[in-house]
């Protein structure tokens, strides 16, 4: 029953860009870092042993990851701030589901996702080439499937978390570990083993795999396992949402 | 035989930590009338209504609105009912028609939204912001968001709260209204006048208990069947006369006011024939009836702004 779905999408998007500094911290900043440090970093423009791979050669990936987890941590943002300020209260006295409200904000979320990576690769393309050996929808798939994947474990931290004041922290305090341990910056079997095991669990670690496997070729069947894992992922953290939703 | 009411109510209960919100409510809502839970803030209005409407859970009692457990059937519940809420928010940059046009969606079979939004005068306000609006033109849109699917049953918590006067008649005129559509409307108020002009029947409740119920003159009567009737005039043996009157208690005068108090519905009809049998010249003749104030400080031992 998705009734209001695409209305409450469609409105919450026209809602974010009526605020020109959203829009600007969402697309222009992560735009501009990329440039920046492809002008910094990019791989033919410096000694390639001195510059880390992510920054170097990955760096789409990183990018990527970041909006990723810049999404995660507004999505909890919002929907706490929804919470504490009543508008989720206000939206439970009608026919509208959680999950829908949810979802709606997901969507919106994505679409900025899309629209970023897109602003991003184009802007940057003289540093991070997009010649035909880049296989753009794919990367672009994998970023969709990875996104809704970590997304659903934001739906989780949202569906928990009482106040504003808290979301951003636990939101941080969830997402920037996992980000350490996820493969971008030290290969994961490199990890001492509690990490290597916490890595495991964590559906950023998957995420890492998958897109730089696609970014840089290889084909989706080689990782089947990274998409069974953030599919099964997916569904268990949304399936517990759903179950310990608060409104109020 | 009686009809099913559309609200009922038994021994409803809601605790908070060692707070007893609500303790052993009672009450039914009949079809076709205006409801009203009145007492002051604080009393455990806002919590019985939100019980009602399925927003909280009560620790013990029984509900049933519109035939239907408002735990178990909320979503179904809310496609009947129309809610407004005390504290409300929206999203802060949504626009008016927007957010009537999002909920209008959201129900099988929703009335016009510009006319709505007309009817409560917020036409000029139909592309603002909701930030931008004051707060009464907020509270108006909470009432068209409440009205937007035609409900059968209407909940409206402290309606008028932060309204002017004319508003707050436009207001009342529009609930009279939509009783007068065959709906049936719950309000929570603390202001007793909106109570006496808006409610076919009341519920009194303070501290979380249920007082009385009945119509507002039902309650005056049982409660305050006291009558005050004060005449100015220069006849000095009017004072006498008055006191002679069987349902008279007392007569106090200062100067050439004459308060004259007594018990009972027909004390000002024996004043008046007394001013007449005795030809007393009466400059000044004016009552004084009890209201509910005066009731519930009667029932409770303090006034409703305490």
């Amino acid at each position: 029953m998705l009734r209001g779905l695409w209305k409450l999408t469609w409105l919450e998007i026209k809602i974010f860009v009526r605020e020109p500094l959203g829009v600007i911290g969402t697309v222009g900043i992560p735009v501009l870092i990329y440039v920046l440090f492809g002008r910094l970093f990019a791989s033919p423009r410096r000694d390639a042993a001195d510059v880390p791979r992510v920054f170097s050669v990955d760096l789409p990936i990183l990018a990527s990851v970041l909006i990723a987890t810049s999404t995660v941590l507004s999505l909890v943002a919002i929907i706490a701030i929804y919470r504490e300020g009543g508008i989720l209260r206000r939206l439970r006295a009608t026919p509208l589901r959680p999950y829908t409200i949810l979802t709606a904000h997901v969507l919106v979320k994505l679409l900025f996702t899309l629209i970023t990576l897109a602003a991003m690769l184009l802007a940057g393309r003289r540093y991070y080439s997009l010649d035909a050996g880049v296989p753009l929808v794919s990367f672009t798939l994998s970023l969709l499937f990875s996104s809704v994947s970590i997304l659903s474990l934001g739906f989780l931290i949202a569906s928990i978390v009482p106040t504003a004041r808290f979301a951003q922290p636990i939101g941080t305090l969830i997402l920037y570990p996992m980000l350490a341990v996820s493969g971008l910056f030290v290969p994961v079997a490199s990890l001492p083993p509690t990490l290597r095991a916490l890595a495991r669990v964590l559906p950023l670690t998957y995420a890492v795999s998958l897109m730089r496997g696609i970014w840089h070729g290889e084909s989706w069947a080689a990782h089947g396992g990274d998409v069974a894992v953030l599919f099964v992922m997916f569904l268990a953290f949304t399936a517990v949402s759903a179950k310990v939703f608060r409104w109020e | 035989m009686t009809r099913e009411p559309v609200i009922h109510v038994a021994a409803l209960r809601k605790t908070y930590g060692r707070t007893v919100a609500v303790d052993e409510v009672s009450f039914d809502v009949q079809a076709g009338e205006i409801f009203g839970l009145i007492g002051p803030n604080g009393a455990g209005k806002t919590t019985a209504m939100e019980c009602i409407e399925g927003l909280r859970t009560p620790d013990r009692g029984l509900i049933s609105v519109l035939g239907m457990d408002p735990g178990r059937d909320a979503y179904a519940l809310q496609e009947r009912i129309g809610v407004q809420l005390q504290e409300a928010q929206l999203q802060k940059r949504i626009k008016v028609r927007e957010a009537v046009g999002l909920w209008a969606s959201l129900y099988r079979k929703p009335v016009n939204g510009d006319r709505l939004i007309d009817q409560l005068g917020l036409g000029d306000k139909r592309n603002a912001w909701f930030m931008t609006l004051s707060g009464g033109q907020k509270q108006r849109l909470f009432i068209a968001l409440a009205l937007i699917n035609d409900p059968e049953l209407v909940f409206l918590d402290e309606l008028t709260t932060g309204l002017d006067p004319q508003a707050r008649r436009a207001i009342w005129d529009l609930v009279r209204g939509i009783r007068q559509r065959g709906k049936t409307v719950f309000l929570t108020t603390h202001l007793m006048e909106e109570a006496e002009r808006l409610c076919d029947r009341v519920a009194i409740i303070d501290h979380g208990r249920i007082i009385d119920i009945g119509t507002p003159t039902e309650l005056v009567h049982r409660h305050c069947p006291e009558r005050t009737v004060i005449i100015v005039s220069q006849d000095s043996n009017a004072a006498d006369r008055f006191r002679a009157i069987p349902l008279v208690r007392s007569v106090s005068s200062e100067g050439f006011q004459l308060t004259i108090r007594g018990v009972g519905g027909e004390l000002v009809t024996h004043v008046i024939q007394c001013v007449a049998e005795h030809k007393i010249l009466v400059i000044d003749f004016r009552t004084e009836v009890p209201t509910l104030e005066d009731v519930f400080l009667k029932l409770t031992g303090h006034m409703i702004r305490d």
